[in-house]
């Protein structure tokens, strides 16, 4: 039994195991690219089943519509970095073991090193094997003597950085890990003049992590003073988006100061370590409904939908459940630039230049109480009636009169809505700093060679000394060697006051 | 700032100026091969092969061994061919030998990196179109930035410029260093290809960026990518003539062998990818990380599983693999040189198939 795990860690550890997960975590990820993913883009996903209603439940599934959340991604991951961690941690201590370790004997005979030169000497071999030793010591390499040789090696940071970069992979995970156990989202539409508290009962969508309670949030609050949208007015781009400012004021505290931040694309607000960002932007027609008692129901904006970018055509509902003697509700466009095309009413461009609402008028039952949901973007008609109106488009200031004596509406003007997202992750900057450990570490251990050269000393027949030295690269990729064994013999042989100094190595051939 | 449409006329000259030069740069790497002398003995001019030789006799003397590879009978072949080193020529001859046995063994330095085949009269003429190409490019992407008051990688259009120029600049820097020209032959057409390519479907003409390109992270984040992606193609070029130079090795030279002889062995094909990968993955891994950081301030996430973040994710991947394959025993060589191209059709969907086919956050290609 014994055995068997430990055949089965030596497999999962084994390198082969490693570049086979690493390929199936290539290749797990393309459906997540290739298929709609519901993290992303739900919208798209439900598109595909309606598109594909006999295929798109198997696909779910196997979570491919998920996949970067399913539980055989994850399993390979986790596989990965298991067999990962197996393979260095170990490796890690060992690296600490080898702190001080030597390098290894000389070997017998130099000239069988794929870089080597035999030079004379003066000096007595001791004396030689000692300059040669202060040489070396004196280029940062680890020097070890022994009878007669010399053995130096450098290089062995290349070690600690394949492993840093590999320890900083693990740390990249666990720092995504505690992102998600304790990080939130959440997306807030905010209309100009209007406000809100980060609370999970003000945000409209609230992703939390495992580990986040809704009572912890951070208490800062929010409100849109102005918002300024500038766009191209010539050339061939006219009508996309040059510049966003969303002018904001917050506090961090309930009782806090009142602070002023300048949010543009690219520039997120970081109050109390949230991010806060500039995401969406549209129109909020403000409106007011007299109903048939004369009472003044609904008095404000109401944010539509952009459906067109281009000239920011937006689609929008107003719901006045207070109406008298009938629920109202109205359904239509909000058009920014209004333009004629052959009858049919447009928006030229984005900006407020010619504002209009078209709108189709409901009375009836909106169904708000049923007990079921509803969107505030959906009008829902079927318990209502359209009333009779001639479609006008109307300009600001501009009323409405609904037929019936069922009252009264004014398009009073417009304002402007940002979206933001707002997002905590505790795990970002630690991803980062792991992130850039892991880029060291590449970098350490693709820049330093790891090279070992030797000396040998003999007495010399005629009196001095033979002094051999030869080195090999033990890295790949290392032919520089060639030029530093070159360097090193002509330092060794100045050192050593050796007459055969121009007696120089050819290059190295590389080895594997 | 409106855009400058001289400036913008001139870059558009510049740069089909660069596709010309380019062009006419091919033709005269494919001079090389079919005109160019052939051999390395003959080519190899005698005071070098004398240097070589000289160098060789050292060894012996000096009692420098080295392992040998094929390349070693080559160099000596070029000793005993040229005047005035038959000597030397047949000593390297003799340590080679010696490599093969069990004799102390001596050898002369491994052909391309010693020498390579040094620049004949058609390499020379390829080389200096390809460097005035390479300047009318610089010059075409500048005057296009300067006409555009921006960065001048904006847009596929943009981006294929540059990343063609720095797939230029790294075979000039690779070539230059290691002496393997004739390289040029089978790089340079598929630059020439997508230039043009690129300027006739891609075109799109000067203009300012969207909002969300407006960061400083452009060109810390693009123009890594850029380097990489330059790099990387390089090295995709050296892999597929390392698998061809393996596959015709134990052939005769003949045919498309003769074509390889100018070549560089197949091992030194495979550790010059092995070089410019090594090179590239570094930038690659700080490009994706530079990207994670701008995708922060611009989406409020660091990663978000986007089809180009994905893609760039496998594209890290399968060249991690790459690299590891190339360490491990039964993985290295064919089977590692398939894990490059596998990483680099990855990099190519990345750049093609993802901009035309899936839309992500990253569609600003300007392609409809």
């Amino acid at each position: 039994m014994l055995d068997w795990a430990r055949w089965g860690w030596r497999q999962l550890t084994s390198m082969r195991t490693a570049l086979i997960l690493l390929f199936l975590l290539a290749l797990g990820s393309v459906p997540g690219s290739v298929l709609p993913q519901q993290g992303i883009n739900p919208q798209a996903v439900q598109q595909y089943y309606a598109a594909h209603p006999a295929l798109a439940p198997w696909l779910a599934r196997f979570s491919l519509f998920n996949v970067f959340a399913a539980p055989w991604f994850a399993a390979i991951y986790l596989l990965l970095f298991l067999s990962l961690a197996g393979c260095v941690v170990p490796r890690t201590f060992r690296q600490f073991g080898a702190a001080r370790q030597q390098p290894p004997r000389a070997p017998r005979n130099l000239s069988r090193l794929p870089l080597s030169v035999t030079m004379a000497s003066p000096l007595a071999p001791d004396a030689a094997l000692a300059k040669a030793s202060a040489l070396l010591a004196g280029k940062r390499f680890r020097v070890r003597t022994g009878d007669g040789w010399i053995s130096a090696e450098k290089g062995y940071l290349r070690e600690a950085g394949n492993l840093l970069f590999h320890l900083a992979l693990l740390a990249l995970l666990a720092a995504i890990g505690m992102g998600g156990l304790f990080g939130y989202k959440a997306d807030r539409l905010l209309v100009a003049g209007q406000s809100f508290a980060n609370t999970v009962t003000a945000l409209d969508q609230f992703r939390p992590g495992r580990l986040v309670s809704a009572s912890g949030l951070q208490p800062f609050s929010i409100a849109l003073e102005k918002f300024n949208a500038r766009y191209v007015t010539s050339g061939p781009d006219t009508g996309e988006p040059a510049a966003f400012n969303a002018y904001l004021s917050y506090r961090a505290q309930p009782a806090g100061p009142t602070q002023h931040y300048d949010l543009q694309v690219n520039h997120p607000l970081n109050v109390d370590n949230v991010k806060v960002y500039l995401i969406g932007h549209g129109y909020a027609p403000v409106f007011r409904v007299t109903d048939g008692t004369g009472h003044v129901v609904f008095d404000g904006p109401v944010p539509f939908i952009p459906v067109s970018l281009n000239g920011l055509t937006s689609e929008g509902v107003v719901k006045v459940p207070d109406a008298r003697p009938q629920q109202l509700g109205f359904a239509g466009v909000f058009l920014p630039t209004t333009v004629n095309v052959a009858g049919k009413l447009e928006s030229a461009f984005p900006a407020p230049y010619r504002p209009a609402v078209s709108l189709v008028s409901y009375a009836g039952n909106l169904g708000m109480n049923s007990g079921v949901s509803q969107s505030v973007y959906q009008l829902n008609t079927g318990r209502m009636h359209k009333l009779a109106i001639a479609p006008r488009p109307l300009a600001p200031g501009q009323s409405m009169r609904l037929p019936n004596g069922m009252g009264t509406l004014t398009f009073a003007g417009y304002r402007q809505w940002i979206s933001l997202a707002i997002t905590y992750d505790p795990g970002q900057l630690p991803a980062l700093f792991a992130a850039i450990a892991a880029l060291v570490g590449l970098l350490v251990s693709f820049l330093v060679r790891r090279r070992r050269v030797f000396v040998r000393a003999a007495d010399a027949p005629e009196g001095g000394a033979t002094v051999e030295f030869g080195g090999l690269a033990r890295t790949e990729s290392s032919e520089n060697f060639g030029a530093e064994f070159e360097g090193l013999s002509k330092d060794l042989s100045a050192a050593l006051d050796s007459p055969a100094s121009s007696d120089l190595p050819s290059s190295p051939d590389e080895r594997e | 700032m409106p855009v400058n449409v001289g400036l913008a006329q001139l870059s558009d000259h510049f740069l089909l100026a660069t596709v010309f030069f380019y062009a006419l740069a091919v033709l005269a790497y494919a001079g090389d091969f079919a005109f160019g002398r052939h051999g390395a003995a003959e080519a190899v001019p005698a005071e070098q092969a004398a240097l070589v030789a000289e160098q060789a006799k050292i060894a012996v003397t000096a009692g420098v061994a080295a392992r040998t590879k094929a390349s070693a009978p080559e160099t000596a072949a070029a000793g005993t061919l040229t005047d005035g080193a038959g000597q030397a020529g047949a000593a390297a001859q003799a340590a080679a030998n010696g490599a093969a046995g069990t004799g102390p063994a001596v050898a002369a330095p491994s052909r391309w990196r010693a020498g390579g085949p040094p620049a004949g009269p058609w390499i020379r003429a390829a080389l200096t179109l390809t460097v005035i190409g390479l300047a009318t490019q610089i010059l075409g992407i500048v005057t296009r930035g300067m006409a555009e008051h921006r960065v001048p990688w904006g847009n596929m259009y943009e981006f294929v410029m540059a990343i063609t120029c720095a797939a230029v600049m790294a075979f000039l820097g690779v070539s230059f260093r290691f002496r393997v020209y004739p390289v040029g032959l089978f790089l340079m057409p598929p630059i020439v290809l997508a230039l043009g390519l690129c300027a006739i479907v891609l075109y799109t003409g000067a203009g300012p960026l969207v909002p969300a390109l407006h960061s400083y992270w452009i060109w810390i984040h693009v123009t890594a990518m850029t380097v990489a992606i330059g790099s990387y193609i390089v090295a995709a070029t050296f892999t597929v003539l390392y698998l061809i130079a393996d596959r015709y090795a134990s052939k005769q030279a003949t045919g498309f062998g003769a074509v390889l002889d100018r070549l560089p062995g197949a091992d030194a094909l495979d550790r010059l990818s092995y070089r410019t990968v090594i090179f590239a993955f570094p930038i690659w891994t700080f490009a994706v990380i530079a990207g994670a950081i701008w995708a922060d301030q611009a989406w409020g996430r660091y990663w978000g599983w986007d089809p180009k973040e994905t893609w760039a994710f496998i594209t890290w991947v399968v060249y991690a693999g790459y690299l590891h394959a190339r360490a491990t025993a039964g993985w290295r060589g064919r089977k590692a040189a398939y894990i490059q191209l596998a990483g680099f059709t990855s990099l190519v969907f990345n750049l093609i198939g993802v901009n035309i086919w899936i839309t992500g956050l990253h569609s600003y290609a300007g392609i409809n």
